[in-house]
């Protein structure tokens, strides 16, 4: 099964059960949300909860991991199986709960400081694994539940109250580091654009191993207009390029520029009519394309690829092992037990 | 030729020593199937260097195997030994000191060269110098005649040659403590059963180095050991501490229905363990070589939610990263094991060298009041019954449970009385089921235990959501109201402190009239036992008792405590449990404490109780 296109005998839609439609609402649990009013987590809760229903997974059969951090409020929200961790290990949880099953449709809920700083090494180990895991990173470029210290997604320079005299390290770029870590799902998308977030989700829900998904998501109280390039009215069809695979890369509002092979063999953005654009391939196994996208642009205030940069299939190791556990436990033979105690070289005392 | 002389012994101690290389630990394990398939009662210690190869020839480079038989039951792997297999001078300087006086040393005396002298430290050849005056010293030139037993052999090297030695020296062994040869001659056709040059060399080593014990007038006697009559009766095997944890863990699995996951960082000594479980997919084991110790923790409590006996095994430093892990397990109230093979710390400390320094991290090393149940493991093959008793509190109280073992249970072995599968106690996981009247479903509603539903993903009907998060009492949402946590914290504590009820009682093994107490816990069992018997041979009465339960303690505790004049609580470390009575039950208690890195001795217990009788 695992390395087969996301089909009609894919992992999601062997969870899928015929029954009585669902609805948001049967996501949807009783939990107060106490998110700031503003905030974008509100605008990607809605999204998940409107998709769910969509991919015809029962709620049961959905578990959600999170970490701490204002994303990490996401797992309360949801009435679907949820575990709200510590900070940083939700892929630890998760890479745990897959590990003991294979038959649930597990969501890690986490931001840019919970996935990239003190969880750094659990993410690029689920990435490396291939956990079937879909990832959705709410990067805010802040502590927000920390009342506002620099991420490491910050700008340098930025002026926090950790960083009163601006942030001296230079910030990682999630999808890079998604791509460097072997992340067979990497896609980016913007809290503010409820339908490319959803297209992006279900992309992600699709996949069969680890989807990395990063959602520019606004902090309207230590962070707002961190992404205003992108969101504005005005400017956001001037800086959004969006990919879709098998289409050349054009943006603005007439698609008048584009994204080409530079003489020194990396990207740039150029004038659409005037050379010949890269075409989007999110399938390539060579990861090189999607990492340039990913560097394509210094900073959200500049044009930026959004979309699937990268989808590919690798074999879930985790999972292979786990259907053959399973298998041999159900040929555990009722003496195996005394045979295991009585292996080796045995002598008997005389009574 | 004459036949030697045997003269019988009832224990004996003999130590294998050599460089790292020299393939000392294998002979010290076919020495010791060989003693058990002869009958004696056996105890085993090896100890190895830090480096994996230290300069060869150096003191650093030592590695050693030690073997306690006799005919009669014994506790520990003794203390002094009689022999001492010294394979070049390194492993003489390295070992002299803890030889019996009037011991025996059989040394490689090819090995002895100006060189390896040098690398050793002597100025002078120790086998000439007269420095052994007192010892029974037998020089064999071990590397020489296994060259030449196996010089007219086609298949054999000199690199095979060369290799070979260790199994010369246990020839000699096996002859002068009148082993069988078969299970060592089997093992070496088994072993090597693609090999000819290997196989043929070690064979003829065996029997060369046999041989030589009893054509050679060098060793003028032999010695029987006969085999020990009042052990119990029943099946046994030679298990280390490291495989009767697995196996415990193993037979929970089984018994209880439960997929065994276990995650792990490698770790010395806890790394033994994961190889151990790694081999047993056929019982459908999950193991998981996770990228830190914090994500072995985890992977452990994550498997847990999803069902699983989810287990994570570490040493010293590991724990200290897994704590905040293990405080999450403890507010999510899911069950989970977390062994400690404990080490000499603090922080890398001595990574080879055995310790009981972390049993008050690990009943208070959590921030907030996180309780939970501590059990220890007693004896190498005790290891098995508290792997099983973790796991069992683990799944019965949804909780996350400590298991303690050290480096010193974890190597050595002993013959293990194999337990009736069937007459383990039952593990039943209880799994929550839908409620079917429709009211909607409580995550920490509470069951005559004290313990909250195990509701698993994938259940209709039990979607819930759980968290690190303070939980309202029975509902488990989200509250911070000060009334509900100080209920919480109360609840946490009570059903912890509740398991007590069911736990065995202290049980002490007491003389009329005695006044001292030897209380211990962990893997000194042994050595307090030993250490007993001979101070009951010499006509003194003593009580002593052992802990195998840490936290909560066994309910009559207090009352053991205060039926003693005095308390003796000997510990590999300052005085942690002695620390612990005192608080808890105000008893004036007496310390021993080791901090060697090695195990507490008969000889040392013996006399700390004599001083106090």
């Amino acid at each position: 099964m695992t390395g087969e296109s996301a089909g009609a005998d894919s992992h999601a839609s062997s969870l899928r059960e015929h029954r009585e439609a669902l609805t948001a609402k049967d996501f949807t649990s009783d939990q107060e949300t106490r998110w700031c009013p503003g905030c974008g987590d509100y605008a990607v809760l809605a999204a998940v909860q409107k998709l769910m229903p969509e991919l015809g997974i029962p709620p049961h059969r959905v578990v959600f991991v999170t970490g701490i951090g204002c994303a990490g409020r996401f797992a309360y929200y949801m009435d679907t199986y949820g575990m709200h961790g510590i900070h940083g290990r939700a892929p630890a949880l998760a890479t745990g709960l897959a590990a003991a099953r294979d038959d649930l449709s597990i969501w890690i809920v986490t931001g840019d400081g919970d996935a990239l700083s003190i969880g750094g090494n659990h993410l690029i180990h689920a990435l490396r694994r291939n956990v079937p895991v879909r990832i959705l990173m709410f990067n805010n470029q802040i502590y927000g539940l920390t009342k506002g210290q620099a991420s490491p997604t910050s700008e340098l320079g930025k002026v926090t109250k950790s960083t009163p005299f601006g942030a001296q390290d230079e910030p990682f770029n999630p999808l890079a580091l998604a791509l460097g870590a072997g992340a067979t799902f990497a896609a980016r998308t913007i809290d503010r654009d409820r339908h490319h977030m959803t297209e992006v989700l279900r992309a992600a829900a699709a996949h069969e191993g680890a989807a990395f998904v990063e959602i520019y998501q606004n902090c309207p109280v230590f962070n707002d207009g961190a992404f205003a390039a992108l969101t504005d009215k005005g400017r956001a069809v001037f800086n959004q390029i969006p990919l879709a695979h098998g289409e050349p890369i054009r943006f603005g509002p007439d698609g008048e520029h584009g994204v080409a092979r530079a003489a020194d063999g990396g990207l740039e953005i150029v004038a659409a009519g005037e050379h010949d654009l890269v075409v989007h391939d999110a399938h390539r196994a060579d990861p090189a394309q999607a990492f340039a996208l990913a560097r394509l642009a210094e900073s959200p205030s500049d044009p930026t690829p959004i979309g699937v940069f990268r989808a590919v299939e690798r074999p879930i190791g985790i999972s292979e092992v786990a259907r053959k556990l399973t298998a041999a436990r159900e040929q555990i033979a009722p003496d195996a037990l005394d045979g295991l105690l009585h292996a080796g070289d045995t002598w008997t005392v005389g009574g | 030729m004459t036949r030697s002389p045997v003269r019988s012994r009832r224990r004996v101690i003999v130590r294998f020593a050599g460089d790292s290389g020299d393939g000392m630990q294998l002979a010290g394990s076919r020495f010791t199937e060989a003693t058990a398939e002869h009958g004696n009662d056996f105890a085993t210690l090896p100890s190895f260097p830090a480096e994996i190869r230290a300069p060869a020839g150096t003191l650093a480079g030592v590695s050693a195997f030690q073997i306690h038989f006799a005919a009669q039951d014994i506790l520990t792997p003794g203390d002094e030994p009689d022999v001492l297999v010294a394979m070049n001078p390194a492993a003489l300087r390295s070992e002299l000191g803890a030889l019996a006086p009037r011991g025996t040393v059989i040394a490689n005396e090819d090995a002895f060269s100006k060189r390896n002298l040098q690398k050793a430290g002597y100025e002078t050849n120790p086998l000439e110098d007269g420095s052994l005056d007192g010892l029974h010293l037998i020089r064999i030139p071990m590397t020489s005649l296994t060259a030449r037993a196996t010089e007219a052999m086609e298949s054999v090297s000199t690199r095979d040659a060369g290799r070979a030695k260790n199994l010369f020296a246990l020839g000699v062994v096996s002859w002068l403590y009148d082993r069988p040869t078969t299970p060592t001659e089997d093992w070496i056709r088994r072993k090597f059963v693609n090999k000819p040059g290997p196989l043929e060399a070690n064979l003829a080593a065996f029997r060369a180095g046999w041989n030589f014990g009893e054509t050679s007038e060098l060793i003028d006697v032999q010695y029987r050991v006969d085999p020990a009559t009042d052990v119990p009766p029943g099946t046994y095997r030679n298990v280390n501490g490291t495989t009767a944890t697995a196996l415990g863990l193993l037979a929970a699995s089984v018994k209880s229905g439960l997929p065994l996951v276990l995650a792990s960082y490698p770790i010395t000594p806890a790394s033994e363990l994961l190889h151990e479980l790694a081999r047993h997919q056929d019982l459908g084991v999950r193991t998981m070589q996770a990228e830190d110790e914090i994500a072995a923790a985890g992977m452990a409590l994550g498997a847990a939610f999803g069902g699983a006996l989810g287990v994570t095994a570490t040493s010293g430093p590991g724990m200290d990263l897994k704590a905040e892990t293990i405080g999450l397990a403890v507010t999510l109230e899911l069950p989970m094991v977390v062994i400690d093979v404990q080490r000499a710390g603090p922080s890398t400390g001595m990574p080879t060298k055995t310790e009981q320094s972390d049993l008050l991290m690990a009943i208070h090393g959590r921030h907030g009041e996180s309780p939970l149940p501590v059990v220890a493991a007693a004896t190498p093959g005790q290891c098995f019954e508290a792997a099983y008793e973790a796991a069992r509190i683990a799944v019965h109280h949804r909780t996350p449970v400590i298991l303690l073992s050290d480096l010193f249970l974890a190597n050595s072995s002993e013959p293990w009385l194999i337990p009736d599968a069937g007459a383990l106690a039952p593990i039943d996981p209880g799994f929550a089921a839908a409620p079917l009247n429709g009211t909607p479903f409580q995550p920490y509603a509470r069951d005559a235990n004290g313990a909250r539903p195990w509701a698993v993903p994938g259940t209709p009907g039990l979607a819930h959501r759980i968290g690190g998060l303070e939980k309202e009492d029975v509902t488990g949402d989200i509250s911070y109201d000060g009334a509900n946590h100080a209920r919480m914290t109360q609840v946490r504590a009570g059903r912890i402190a509740g398991i007590a009820a069911e736990l065995p009682l202290l049980e002490v093994d007491a003389d009329d009239g005695a006044e001292l107490l030897v209380l211990g816990w962990g893997s000194s069992r042994g050595a307090i036992r030993a250490a007993a018997r001979r101070v009951r041979l010499n006509g003194h009465a003593v009580a002593i008792a052992h802990l195998r339960h840490m936290s909560p303690l066994p309910a009559n505790t207090g009352e053991v405590l205060r039926r003693y004049e005095r308390v003796l609580v000997p510990e590999m470390n300052t005085g942690q449990l002695a620390q612990l009575l005192r608080a808890e039950f105000l008893v004036d208690v007496e310390s021993y404490c080791k901090l060697e890195g090695k195990p507490l001795f008969a000889a040392e217990l013996e006399r700390e109780i004599l001083e106090r009788l």
